[in-house]
């Protein structure tokens, strides 16, 4: 064990004294713009699940400007919580901060910047079937409710006519550990079924009324895969790379969707167009209206104060979020997140025009 | 022979009155060198070296508890009983994730314990030379692997097993599905897997400080024992063990310990459900695999101090154990008249 602690220990002390270096590098402005290598140039932290995009983002960014970004994907909560004591110079997060959390930011007023999209896939475990189910927001929130315990009940086979559905209990496995992932999930079924939204309700963590819960995307997917009978949520992306059963939902449009990148950008598309010309962002868009979307999808966000004080570390954040918006939607797709619709990317690159660099908070 | 027992519960705090022993020899050695004061530097020194640690334990004490008081207020000590963990409602009680980890540690002693001592014996008195130290080895290794890899162990090989075998096996073979302790579905997570997982965990600490004890007591009592016309069997339940009772005692209670404060491996095989059921097929809770969960994405004041408060639980009830350990094995080894 001992001798398992100490090169970690050693690692974190270089990356203690790296930030450490670079911290006191940043208060002498008579050296060149560029960083030398080894420095960091903005700390971000917050949200596990874009970190795989986003430190791809952040390599790319750094091998085509010099610009380095170190992100620490500590959840969201904690990348809020670090944004508003103002010890990074970004956060990131997959729900949006509420009006209590943006009261208590010590930098002032927060900027949301949508940077791509999740989705959330209902796996299941009925080896009998062979079409993906299918499941209505209220069907599957009286599944994770408990009200409905038979994977035959009339309601499922009324949606799947011909489906050889089995007389099995259905198990019901929810993530164990405070996820976007649930919040996402939460959110919908709070949208789609008034008895969810006022019994548990949305949140990154709620009280479930049935079933076993298991840690991270991982223990869920495990879970479902070696039992029959069971159903789950996991990350779009997760459920891709791993092949799992996803179920059809059907959409504000009466449509059976399955999740994929594009309805999910869809779903974005489809909200997009309604927002006003004054919005935040800090908008859901679980149950989108609109050909095509998937009806579980939701932004994830960059938090950035909208005064920054200090000139440098600010014009560098805002043209590193103009990069991401521009080009990082093409390395989206390829990992299996949904890129933001093109109309959406150039209004918001306007709106980042609106972050004053070398203002007093 | 206490010295496996001390060894892991505080070891710097008996360094203090220990320190003060030894360096009487050195001094007279210094004192040819004109060097009282180098003496006092070094006993100054040490003591210091030895209140770091109450120090920090008292730090670590108020830390928790003034970020716990919160919870505290605003719930009083229904905190401890109450069943709701609702962080959407702000409504937090701790009550199943102290029942659960209380019964899987339970399970955890009643299954190791046996197991453990059993080995270490064998190892003691009964394996020949040849395979003592291989099997020693391979006991003491199982302390080596990481929680997580138990987890994984667990999720992949343990609970399947419970689920397809051995649960089947309990409920319906020997018919005590029944029974409150063994009745419900079978999934497969649960306080029983959790248990097994902990067994298995602090199974190799029990039985090395056993072995340890064991191989301390002296030739002398077995061959007294044996001389009297003793059994081999009779020999070590009458002779050896009663001379190792507190070490072994000792032990158990640092397997004890450590169940307690476990946290990934449950995590992954106990199925994270805010309950308190009898049945030892459903899932649970434990506290150290609460705040593991939550921690992390908790971003409401009262949500984080409530899961402060159950740190600070935790904190409290294996002081309350480990003072109950130092007890039993005083009065263990005082009725030993050893």
């Amino acid at each position: 064990m001992i001798a398992l602690a100490k090169p970690r220990a050693v690692v974190l002390l270089v990356a203690f004294a790296t930030t450490v270096a670079c911290g006191g590098g940043d208060r002498a402005p008579g050296e060149t713009g560029r960083a030398s290598s080894g420095s960091v140039d903005l700390t971000g932290a917050g949200a596990t699940f874009p970190y795989p995009l986003y430190s791809k983002w952040f390599s790319d960014y750094a091998s085509r400007t010099g610009v380095r970004i170190n992100y620490q994907s500590i959840g969201s909560g904690g990348g809020i919580r670090q944004l508003s004591e103002g010890t990074v110079d970004f956060g990131a997060s997959d729900s949006p901060m509420t009006d209590a959390e943006l009261a208590k930011a010590k930098g002032g007023p927060v900027m949301h910047v949508p940077t791509v999209l999740g989705a959330v896939a209902v796996t299941y475990n009925v080896p009998e079937l062979r079409e993906p189910l299918r499941l209505t927001g209220e069907l599957l929130a009286d599944v994770f409710l408990g009200r409905i315990t038979k994977w035959n009940d009339a309601r499922i086979a009324a949606l799947n006519s011909g489906a050889p559905l089995p007389a099995k209990d259905i198990l019901v496995v929810h993530r164990s550990d405070g996820s976007g992932t649930t919040f996402i999930f939460t959110d919908y079924l709070a949208a789609t079924s008034s008895s969810w939204a006022t019994a548990p309700g949305k949140g990154k963590e709620v009280q479930w009324p049935v079933g076993l819960g298991g840690k991270g995307n991982e223990g869920v997917a495990g879970q479902v895969k070696q039992t029959p009978g069971t159903i789950g949520y996991v990350e779009l992306a997760y459920a891709k790379q791993n092949r799992l059963p996803v179920a059809a939902i059907r959409n504000a449009a009466g449509e059976y969707v399955t999740p994929s990148v594009e309805s999910a950008t869809a779903a974005a598309a489809g909200v997009a167009e309604r927002l006003g010309a004054s919005t935040d962002y800090r908008v859901s868009i679980v149950n989108a209206p609109g050909a095509g979307a998937y009806p579980i999808s939701s932004f994830t966000w960059i938090l950035a104060y909208r005064n920054q004080p200090d000139s440098t570390k600010g014009r560098k954040l805002v043209d590193f979020l103009r990069w991401a918006l521009r080009e990082g939607g093409a390395s989206a797709a390829a990992l299996d997140y949904a890129p933001l619709p093109p109309a959406m990317v150039s209004r918001l690159e306007q709106r980042l025009d609106s972050i004053r660099v070398g203002a007093r908070p | 022979m206490s010295a496996p027992v001390a060894a892991p519960g505080t070891p710097p705090l008996g360094s203090t009155s220990s320190g003060t022993g030894p360096p009487n020899g050195p001094a007279a050695l210094g004192s040819i060198r004109g060097g009282a004061v180098g003496d006092r530097i070094y006993r100054w020194t040490i003591t210091g070296f030895a209140l770091c640690v109450p120090l920090l334990l008292a730090l670590i004490a108020l830390e928790l508890g003034s970020a716990a008081w919160p919870a505290f207020r605003r719930f009083g000590l229904g905190f401890l009983a109450e069943s709701h963990w609702d962080a959407v409602n702000g409504r937090f009680g701790a009550g199943p994730a102290i029942f659960g980890t209380v019964v899987s540690s339970i399970i955890a002693l009643l299954v190791a314990t046996p197991l453990a001592i059993g080995a270490a014996i064998f190892l003691s008195e009964f394996a020949p030379s040849w395979l003592r130290q291989p099997v020693a080895f391979l006991v003491d290794l199982l302390a080596a692997i990481p929680s997580v890899v138990y987890g994984l162990w667990g999720i992949f090989v343990l609970v399947p097993l419970l689920r397809t075998h051995v649960m089947p096996f309990l409920s319906n073979t020997l018919r005590l599905g029944g029974t409150p302790l063994f009745s419900g579905p079978a999934y497969g997570p649960s306080m029983l897997a959790a248990g097994l997982i902990l067994a298995v965990m602090i199974l190799p600490y029990i039985s090395a400080v056993s072995r340890e004890v064991l191989l301390a007591v002296p030739r002398s009592q077995r061959e007294a024992a044996l001389a009297l016309g003793a059994t081999r069997w009779e020999m070590i339940w009458d002779a050896v063990l009663p001379y190792a009772r507190s070490g072994i005692v000792g032990g158990v209670i640092l397997g004890l310990g450590r169940a307690l404060g476990e946290t990934m491996a449950v995590t992954m095989v106990i199925g994270n459900r805010a309950e308190i059921s009898a049945s030892l097929f459903a899932p649970g809770y434990t506290m150290a695999s609460l705040i593991a969960n939550e921690f992390s994405e908790a971003t409401n004041e009262l949500h984080l101090s409530a899961l402060m408060a159950v740190g600070a639980t935790l904190f409290a009830i294996t002081l309350v154990v480990s003072a109950i350990a130092r007890w039993l094995v005083w009065r263990v080894s005082r009725e030993a008249g050893t």
